[in-house]
Parts: structure tokens; C-alpha cells; sequence
């Protein structure tokens, strides 16, 4: 069986696993093992692709571009690496954060669905079946959205659900229109037959079409209101995952489209530009008018997808490194920042930020993990926030676009304050009941497993950025060069 | 026959939109069928249209002796249409355990950040 497919089907194998055995408590050990299995098989993976070598897998045999290919460059592998980290992190997280009430309906059984659709969609290269993978993602997400039972729940699931199905719809009529006009669905394949055509009105329109379907699921701005209303609602383990990864598969999309099959033409790169200027300013300031710690997190994602997408629409090879290394260094800490407020959830009773305190001197151990993620997520050096901000700047500097540079730069200080908010608030000042408010067990040994391990993750990278910028110079430079991913898919021949 | 059916999508969108705009999530989950209608039926088209020529091979030859329906375009539609019914069943039954819980489906007050008007325990 191919590496390409064996993260794919690990996570379909638990999924049916832990349903099986979602009633005996075994599931909970599957699924760590399961996203252990996931996260070695990705490793391989990336060796073989940082290696030089474009992993390709035609699925039945089908030669491409007939039936559906699945690939793994830079930017796949090193997606499916962190989607198989922030899984395993998450699912011993789990071990203490669920009650068995939630294993039962399953939590793990759709988390390993999720960890599926997330791979697929990292790992496809035909079109058609990316849709099928947002679908899948979709219908896990809906099912671990709604598992817990709090009004506050449905509230948020309603416009969660109701805008990424319309995502996917749009998605799926850009498909077909893409279709009708080029009669293929592979991704390399598109590339050379839209090659060879003009530049016409309905491709213009097929592109702002994909451009709103995956802007709704990275929750661009001004697509990105059902994201604050719906992240902070379910379970910490569940947001934890969300937060970290679906996102990120609408930013990893749009790179993927916007640089591979479509590149984006001037006005689009403009349009796409002020977005994410838009995205980075609306979602800090939304942060900042927040004070429930779930709610802080859940409008930094959005503003953190504005430097990713400002890394696509600057469109030169060091930005689209800078947008790679975001999103990596991003997953792993935003989903970290997520599981310390359940921590903080745990022992101080609360994450609205009135009602907690006190957490630095009972608690200095979480403390300190904190401030990892959070000072890393504001761009303090030498955290991995930081390499990725800095290049990022360094790329609009390049271009000569001011107000780009000028936004991350500022955005990246307002980021600070919704930073020291949460520490000011939540950690440094004496919790308002007194000691006594506080849960004075020690912090679960898994949380500290899961909160360390991501946390010592993001110190590594920002102590040695050299060879994930490498990796990441070599993933841009095929995006901006796809000849490499085109031969690998289609063969010499084409 | 394209044309037609061109035509007819265009229409299904732009119903489509109007009652999601509405405000009323029944109306939205109306609109939404409409909408996942319309956007396999241009999945369809988008295949080209061959009437009354099933793409079947016939015994001892490689290819279709004469032109035949487009079966691509027929597998991705049942693809999207059976993907498109679970999901749809699922918005259902949010809709349905929303109604319970909050009492109305009025998307405005269902946002987040305004509370609902009553709510009963179930």
C-alpha cells in the first residue's frame, strides 16, 4: 500500500474502531494510538518528499488524469504531518478533558473522521474528490460540533452549519463550471489544459467563485462571522482540533487552487490582498472587545488567516514561504492555546475572564506553557511566530507594499495586548473568590503531556527555523513552479 | 437542451438565494435544497448532454462504437446528491432540536450574543 494513502486510511480504520468500541472505554487508547500510527506514517511521508521526491498514487491503477490521483509535495506532507500532531496531542489531551458520556456518542469515532476528511483534502489532487473531503471533514465537524448539549451549542452550530454548507455548494458549482469548460478534474491536468485557453470572463468567474467557497471555510474577512460565534461552544478537545485544523484546510485550499490550477490575475490578487488586510485588522480588534478567553482565541484565528492569505496574494516565492511557515507554526500553537483554556477552564471553574484569576501562583507550571503559545502567536523572538511574521514583512517589504507590512506590524502588537489581557486577567490578578475558587488538584498528567509536548514544538522551531525554512522554500518554490508536480502526476509525457 | 436547463439553474439560484435571505431557518433549509439542486444539476450540464444513448460498451470492443452519454458527469451528481441528502438530514434534525430548544427558528435572535426569548429544558 502507498505512504500517500496510509495516513488516510489509519484514521478511517480507527474511526470504525472507536465506533465499534465507543461503549467499552477502549476507544480513548485506539485513538491515541491510532493518531501515534498517523503521525509516524506522516513522517515518513515527509522524509520521502523532503528527500526531492513528489509522492504520487493513482487509485485503481487509473492512469492520471482519468481516475484520482493522490500526491504528496512539500506543502501535503508537511499539512498532513501537523494534522496527524495536533491529532495525537489532542486525543491524549481527551484521555482526561471527556467524560464518558461523550466518548459514547462517539467523540472519537467522528474525531478520526475529521483527521480523514483533513488528510484527504491535504492529499487529493483531483478536484472532485477535494470536495468529497470537505464533505467528509464537514459532517465529522457537524457531528463533534453538536455533541455537547448546551443551548449555547446550537446557537453556534446553527450559522457554523448553515455557511459551510454553502461554502461547499459554491464550491461544488465551480467544480462543474470548471468541468464544463476544461473536461478534466485533475489538478495537474487542469493546469495544462487552462494553460492553453485564454483568459475568459467565465474563468475569471470560476475564480472568484472557489475564492468565496474556500474564503467562507478559512473565515476571511468578511466571510468569517460563523467562525467567534460557533468555536468557543463545544468541548475543549473538539475546539482545540478546530481550531487548529479547519481552517487552516480553507487557507491550505485557496494556496493550493489560487497557485496550482488558477493562478490569481492582478485584480484578483488585489481583491484578495485588502481581504486578508481586512482579516488581520477586523480580527484583532474583534479580540480585543472580547473577554471570554475562547472568544479571544476564536477572532486571533481569524486574524491570523489574514497573514497566511496576505502571504497568497503578495504571490512571490519568499511570501508563499512565509505563508507555509505560518501555517505550520499557527496549527501547532493555536491549537495548544485552546487546550491551556480548557486547563484554565479546569481549574479556575471558568473562561470568562471575570471570573478567573490567581492561576500564576497556583498554577506557575501552566503559567509558563502559556506564555510559550501566546507570546509565539503575538511574534515574540526567538518563538516560531516570529520567523513567520518576519518573513512574511520582509515579503510586503520586498514588494514595496507598505500597508501590508504596515498592518502585520500592527496587528502583531495588538495581538500583545489580547495576550497580556488574558495573562493580566486570568493569571496575575488574585481569582475574585479567593483562593478557595480555584480546583486545588494537580493539572491531569495528560493535559501537561499535550500542552508540553505542542509547546516544546513551537520552541524547537523557533530555536531552529533553518531547516523548516528550507523545507518550506522548497514547498514554495513548487507551488510557484508546478512543472515538478505536473510531470510527477501526468508523467514525462505530458 | 443545455440552454434549458442553463436557464432553469439560474432560476433555482436566484430562488434559492431569496429564501435564504429571508431570515427564517425553515426558509434557509428551503433554499439550501433548492441551491444543492441547482448546483448538481450544473455538475450535469456541465458534462454535456447526449439524449437517450446509455454509455455502455458493447462485447468484444474497446470503446463506444457510436457517442454516448457523458457517465463522468452521472457519477460525480450521485456522488453530491447522496452527500448532499446526509447533510441536509443533519441540518434537519438541527433545525428540529433547535425549534425545541429555543422555541422559534428566527435566525436573527439565534445568533450568538443575543439570548432567545425563552428557553425550555428538555
Amino acid at each position: 500500500m502507498s505512504l500517500v494513502m496510509l495516513p488516510i486510511l489509519i484514521a478511517f480504520t480507527a474511526a470504525i474502531a472507536c465506533f465499534l468500541t465507543r461503549r467499552t472505554g477502549l476507544d480513548r487508547f485506539i485513538s491515541v494510538i491510532a493518531s501515534a500510527a498517523h503521525t509516524v506514517v506522516s513522517i515518513q511521508l515527509l522524509i520521502a518528499v523532503a528527500g526531492g521526491q513528489i509522492v504520487v498514487t493513482q487509485l485503481g491503477d487509473w492512469p492520471a488524469p482519468f481516475g484520482i490521483t493522490m500526491v504528496a509535495d512539500g506543502l501535503s506532507a508537511a499539512m498532513t504531518l501537523i494534522t496527524g500532531i495536533t491529532g495525537l496531542a489532542v486525543s491524549i489531551y481527551s484521555l482526561s478533558d471527556l467524560g464518558r458520556r461523550t466518548c459514547f456518542s462517539g467523540f472519537h469515532a467522528l474525531f478520526h473522521l475529521l483527521l480523514a476528511g483533513v488528510t484527504g483534502a491535504f492529499l487529493t489532487g483531483d478536484l472532485f474528490n477535494l470536495y468529497v473531503w470537505f464533505e467528509v471533514m464537514l459532517i465529522a465537524s457537524f457531528g463533534l460540533l453538536v455533541l455537547n448539549k448546551r443551548p449555547g451549542t446550537l446557537r453556534g452550530a446553527m450559522p457554523y452549519v448553515a455557511l459551510n454548507l454553502l461554502s461547499t455548494i459554491f464550491f461544488l458549482t465551480a467544480v462543474g463550471m470548471l468541468y464544463g469548460l476544461t473536461g478534466s478534474l485533475n489538478m495537474a491536468h487542469l493546469r495544462v489544459t487552462l494553460d492553453t485557453m485564454e483568459p475568459s470572463l467565465t474563468l475569471s468567474w470560476i475564480s472568484v467563485l472557489l475564492l468565496l467557497a474556500f474564503g467562507i471555510k478559512s473565515a476571511v474577512f468578511p466571510l468569517f462571522f460563523w467562525l467567534p460565534a460557533a468555536y468557543h461552544t463545544p468541548a475543549f478537545s473538539v475546539s482545540a482540533v478546530f481550531a487548529g485544523l479547519l481552517t487552516k484546510v480553507g487557507v491550505y485550499a485557496l494556496i493550493r487552487v489560487f497557485t496550482l490550477i488558477l493562478p490569481l490575475d492582478p485584480l484578483l490578487a488585489d481583491i484578495v490582498l485588502w481581504c486578508a488586510i481586512g482579516t488581520m485588522v477586523i480580527g484583532v480588534l474583534g479580540a480585543a472587545a472580547q473577554t471570554d478567553v475562547r472568544q479571544i482565541l476564536s477572532f486571533h484565528i481569524v486574524s491570523q488567516i489574514g497573514y497566511m492569505v496576505l502571504g497568497l496574494a503578495l504571490g512571490t516565492r519568499l511570501a508563499l514561504v512565509g505563508a507555509i511557515f505560518y501555517l505550520i507554526h499557527h496549527i501547532i500553537v493555536k491549537a495548544n492555546l485552546f487546550l491551556i483554556a480548557g486547563a484554565i477552564h479546569r481549574i479556575a471553574g471558568h473562561t470568562e475572564l471575570k471570573a478567573i484569576g490567581g492561576l500564576y501562583h497556583a498554577r506557575p507550571v501552566l503559567a509558563v506553557l502559556f506564555l510559550i503559545p501566546a507570546f509565539s502567536l503575538a511574534g515574540f523572538p526567538p518563538l516560531s511566530g516570529f520567523w513567520a511574521k518576519y518573513i512574511l514583512i520582509q515579503a510586503s517589504l520586498d514588494l514595496q507594499n507598505w500597508i501590508a507590512a504596515g498592518a502585520a506590524l500592527v496587528v502583531g502588537l495588538l495581538t500583545i495586548y489580547s495576550m497580556t489581557k488574558i495573562w493580566g486577567e486570568a493569571f496575575w490578578k488574585p481569582h475574585p473568590d479567593g483562593p478557595g475558587g480555584l480546583d486545588h488538584r494537580p493539572i491531569p498528567t495528560p493535559y501537561i503531556l499535550a500542552i508540553g509536548g505542542l509547546a516544546l514544538l513551537t520552541v524547537c522551531i523557533g530555536l531552529f527555523p533553518a531547516p523548516f525554512f528550507a523545507f518550506a522554500e522548497q514547498a514554495a518554490a513548487d507551488l510557484i513552479d508546478p512543472t515538478r508536480y505536473i510531470q510527477a502526476v501526468l508523467g514525462g509525457g505530458a | 437542451m443545455e440552454a434549458l436547463l442553463s436557464g432553469l439553474i439560474g432560476l433555482l439560484f436566484a430562488a434559492a438565494l431569496y429564501q435564504m435571505l429571508s431570515g427564517h431557518f425553515l426558509r434557509f433549509l428551503l433554499g439550501l435544497v433548492m441551491i444543492s439542486n441547482a448546483a448538481t444539476l450544473s455538475v450535469f450540464v456541465a458534462g454535456r448532454l447526449t439524449l437517450g444513448q446509455s454509455p455502455l460498451i458493447p462485447k468484444g470492443a474497446d470503446a463506444p462504437l457510436v457517442e454516448v452519454a457523458n457517465a463522468l458527469p452521472q457519477a460525480l451528481v450521485l456522488t453530491a446528491i447522496v452527500i448532499g441528502l446526509g447533510l441536509f438530514a443533519f441540518t434537519l434534525f438541527l433545525a428540529i432540536r433547535a425549534f425545541r430548544r429555543l422555541g422559534h427558528l428566527n435566525a436573527n435572535s439565534a445568533l450568538p450574543g443575543l439570548r432567545p426569548r425563552k428557553e425550555t429544558h428538555s
